[in-house]
């Protein structure tokens, strides 16, 4: 049987999901709607026909979905190993580790990876409580330095190399 | 005996040194990465990609993966036994009694029997695609697009109701996977879906990418919101290993799992979910000493775990003989075969043979190795359960930003990394189920081409997908999984009442179920003290209450 949800903040934030699914399955539709089949088409069914219908089933699932809440239904937060659910969610340690991994988009190119790479983990570390102000860079350091070398002599793959150019 | 000699030829391949030595780095990564806690198999495989990169012959490079795929569950299952409340749907069945032997200081016990399970199921079930592989293929080159097109939607309809997940949000979440693969060019004619004038989008999103974003940028993330504040308990152990009781509770169990997962991994079931719990409820009615579930039964770990291998191995059948991947982690295998323009599929077999044999024969070896080097090394893999959470979750991030960022070296990636990874946030907040996403990300655009092939060639006519009798098959079973649950809702149950109900979605309330199959037998006075260390309840029955009905639970209705 479907239990009443008690708490009604709980509940109502699960209906973004819902919005948000429908609001993408209006962006497919409007975007398939776009799309012309043209003369390459080969065979009856043209390039419309699956986004026209994942969009419409986005937004009946929407609707599903929205229901299901409304009547109480929710769905269960993921567990882990180092998932605590029983504290409020924890915003700024999120919004600090966006912070580093945006970080390391914006530098990777103009920097290189050496020195992006190691802002990111330093950040991350730091987002989630690592306070070890000479371990952490240190150990940040090291990965990205090794991690560059590892591409660029072990796998041939080019990282970044930025502004350390001509030093490693 | 044609796949045998075919096998030993793929010895041959294998055994080289090189190759070996490849096979060595895969198992000791895969464990090692696997070990750590919130790393599940499939993230391991994503996160491990890009090392193969640099590799160009693609046969040592999936020599590799196969024992990073088979160290990876083994790392996983390591850490449901030590840390008790895995990450990971495979793991929870093995995680209820394998943690209670480890709290009663038989760990090393608990380790072993799953190692020494996973090789026997992992051995006999390598040996099963072997043999069963060539069959399936002759069978499989019949199979014309209809059909195809019929076995992706029986996958997609199978990954969205695993057990003990709400159906409708599986579903969201395989819309939200079909979605992302529609974006890029329209391979037919040329037109661009969802790219939005982005010229990067073009070619599509990489399906690494999408995997990394959804496990791994989106786990940390959501661990990051919710980090556990004093880090759960990590049970010490000595090196793994059985007496002589032991080997006599565990060899059946270890048989057992392997006929029952090996069938459910080789259909789309799923994922191992399902045959790992029956297997579990299998074992406590069959064990000589019922009583002792709950408190730290081996056999309880030596069947779910074999379960668990052997339905990996099936998973391999349907994966390499017609491109169908059943789970999270056989999607991202066939993820790495894209990246080298390998399409598993029927003519697989036929156009690399080196590939699949060596592929198959390293299978055999990386298990082997698994078993070696996993038995003694069981404290140091304990070991690195105690890393320190925020170095784990910034390592991830730093490690799936190289991955994705060494794909394309665009940084444009990255972007799309980090969106996909506050969709996984969001997925996991929400309950939604990540796998089939992953599922309908790299299956949505094959089924389209396999639909708008079958159309051309019925010439617009919609019963050219329903015109052949292994069509038509397959929809009467996708019908019966569909209306299945309306039946037992409104007919069934007024000629019923179950004992056990499945309260609310997700792999907690299949814990939930398991203990109380467990607890049955015994006075409730001696319920133990419960999961220490697991994840706080989160509120009473919830959600659309599934119900589980196996016959033998409804004999002594009360």
């Amino acid at each position: 049987m479907i239990s009443r949800v008690t708490r009604w903040g709980k509940g109502r934030s699960e209906l973004g999901m819902a919005l948000f699914l429908a609001a993408l399955g209006v962006f497919v539709l409007v975007d398939a709607a776009g799309l012309q089949a043209g003369l390459s088409q080969r065979g009856p069914v043209g390039p419309k026909a699956v986004p026209v219908v994942v969009g419409a089933l986005l937004v009946v699932t929407a609707v599903l979905l929205a229901r299901d809440v409304l009547r109480g239904g929710r769905g269960e937060p993921e567990g882990g190993e180092d998932v605590d659910l029983s504290h409020r969610s924890d915003w700024r340690a999120m919004l600090l580790l966006s912070a580093a991994f945006l970080a390391n988009i914006a530098l990777i190119e103009r920097v290189g990876w050496p020195i992006s790479g190691a802002v990111l983990f330093f950040g991350c570390a730091y987002a989630l409580g690592s306070r070890h102000f000479v371990r952490d860079p240190v150990i940040a350091l090291a990965l990205s330095i090794g991690t560059w070398y590892l591409f660029a002599v072990g796998l041939g793959i080019g990282l970044p190399v930025g502004i350390l150019k001509g030093i490693l | 005996m044609g796949a045998l000699t075919e096998l030993i030829s793929g010895f041959a391949t294998a055994l080289t040194p090189t190759n070996l030595l490849y096979a060595f780095i895969g198992v000791l990564l895969g464990t090692a990465i696997g070990v750590l806690p919130g790393i599940g198999p499939a993230m391991t495989i994503a996160l491990l990609l890009p090392i193969t990169y640099g590799i160009d012959d693609p046969v040592p490079a999936f020599i590799m993966f196969a024992g990073i795929y088979y160290g990876g569950m083994y790392g996983g299952s390591t850490t449901s036994i030590l840390l008790n409340t895995p990450g990971e749907s495979a793991s929870v069945v093995t995680a209820i009694e394998g943690n209670k032997m480890a709290k009663r200081g038989r760990a090393a016990q608990a380790l072993a029997t799953a190692a020494i399970g996973s090789f026997v199921a992992g051995t006999i079930g390598t040996l099963l695609v072997a043999l069963l592989a060539p069959a399936v293929v002759r069978l499989a080159v019949q199979l014309g697009a209809p059909d195809l097109f019929a076995i992706m939607v029986l996958a997609f309809v199978a990954v969205t109701s695993v057990l003990g997940s709400s159906r409708v949000r599986g579903f969201a979440s395989l819309l939200l996977g079909l979605t992302i693969g529609l974006i890029g060019i329209d391979g037919v004619t040329g037109q661009q879906r969802l790219t939005y004038g982005i010229p990067q989008l073009a070619d599509g999103i990489d399906v690494v990418v999408v995997a990394v974003g959804l496990f791994a940028v989106g786990e940390a993330l959501w661990v990051a919101a919710h980090l556990r504040r004093n880090a759960a308990g990590v049970i010490p152990t000595g090196r793994a290993r059985m007496g002589r009781e032991d080997w006599g509770r565990s060899w059946k169990p270890w048989l057992r799992g392997t006929a029952v997962g090996f069938p459910f991994g080789a259909v789309p079931a799923g994922g191992a979910e399902l045959p790992t719990f029956l297997s579990y409820v299998m074992e406590k009615r069959l064990a000589k000493r019922p009583e002792e579930f709950g408190h730290g039964a081996i056999e309880g770990v030596a069947g779910p775990e074999a379960t668990n291998n052997a339905s990996a191995a099936g998973g391999l059948v349907p994966l390499l003989t017609l491109g169908l991947p059943t789970t999270a982690t056989a999607a991202v295998l066939l993820a790495a075969f894209e990246q080298y323009g390998i399409q598993p599929g029927p003519l697989l077999l036929e156009n690399e043979p080196e590939l699949v044999w060596g592929l198959l024969a390293s299978l055999f070896i990386g298990n082997a190795i698994l078993l070696v080097l996993n038995l003694p090394l069981a404290p140091m893999w304990a070991k690195l359960l105690h890393i320190p959470r925020p170095y784990l979750y910034a390592g991830i991030l730093f490690f799936a930003s190289v991955g994705a960022y060494a794909v394309n070296a665009s940084t444009v990636d990255l972007m799309v990394l980090y969106a996909i990874g506050l969709l996984g946030f969001a997925m996991r907040r929400f309950g939604l189920p990540v796998m089939p996403a992953v599922i309908g990300v790299i299956l949505g655009p094959r089924a389209e081409v396999q639909m708008r092939r079958a159309l051309q060639i019925s010439d617009g006519e919609i019963g050219g997908l329903f015109n052949t009798p292994f069509a038509l098959t397959v929809y009467a079973i996708i019908a019966i999984l569909v209306l299945w649950p309306l039946a037992d809702r409104f007919v069934l149950r007024r000629f019923r009442r179950p004992r056990h109900e499945l309260h609310g979605s997700g792999p907690h309330a299949l814990v939930e179920l398991a203990e109380e199959i467990a607890e049955e037998d015994r006075p409730k006075a001696t319920v133990p003290g419960g999961r220490s260390g697991a994840g706080p309840d989160t509120g009473g029955p919830s959600g659309e209450a599934s119900k589980l009905s196996d016959d033998r639970h409804q004999r002594e209705t009360p």
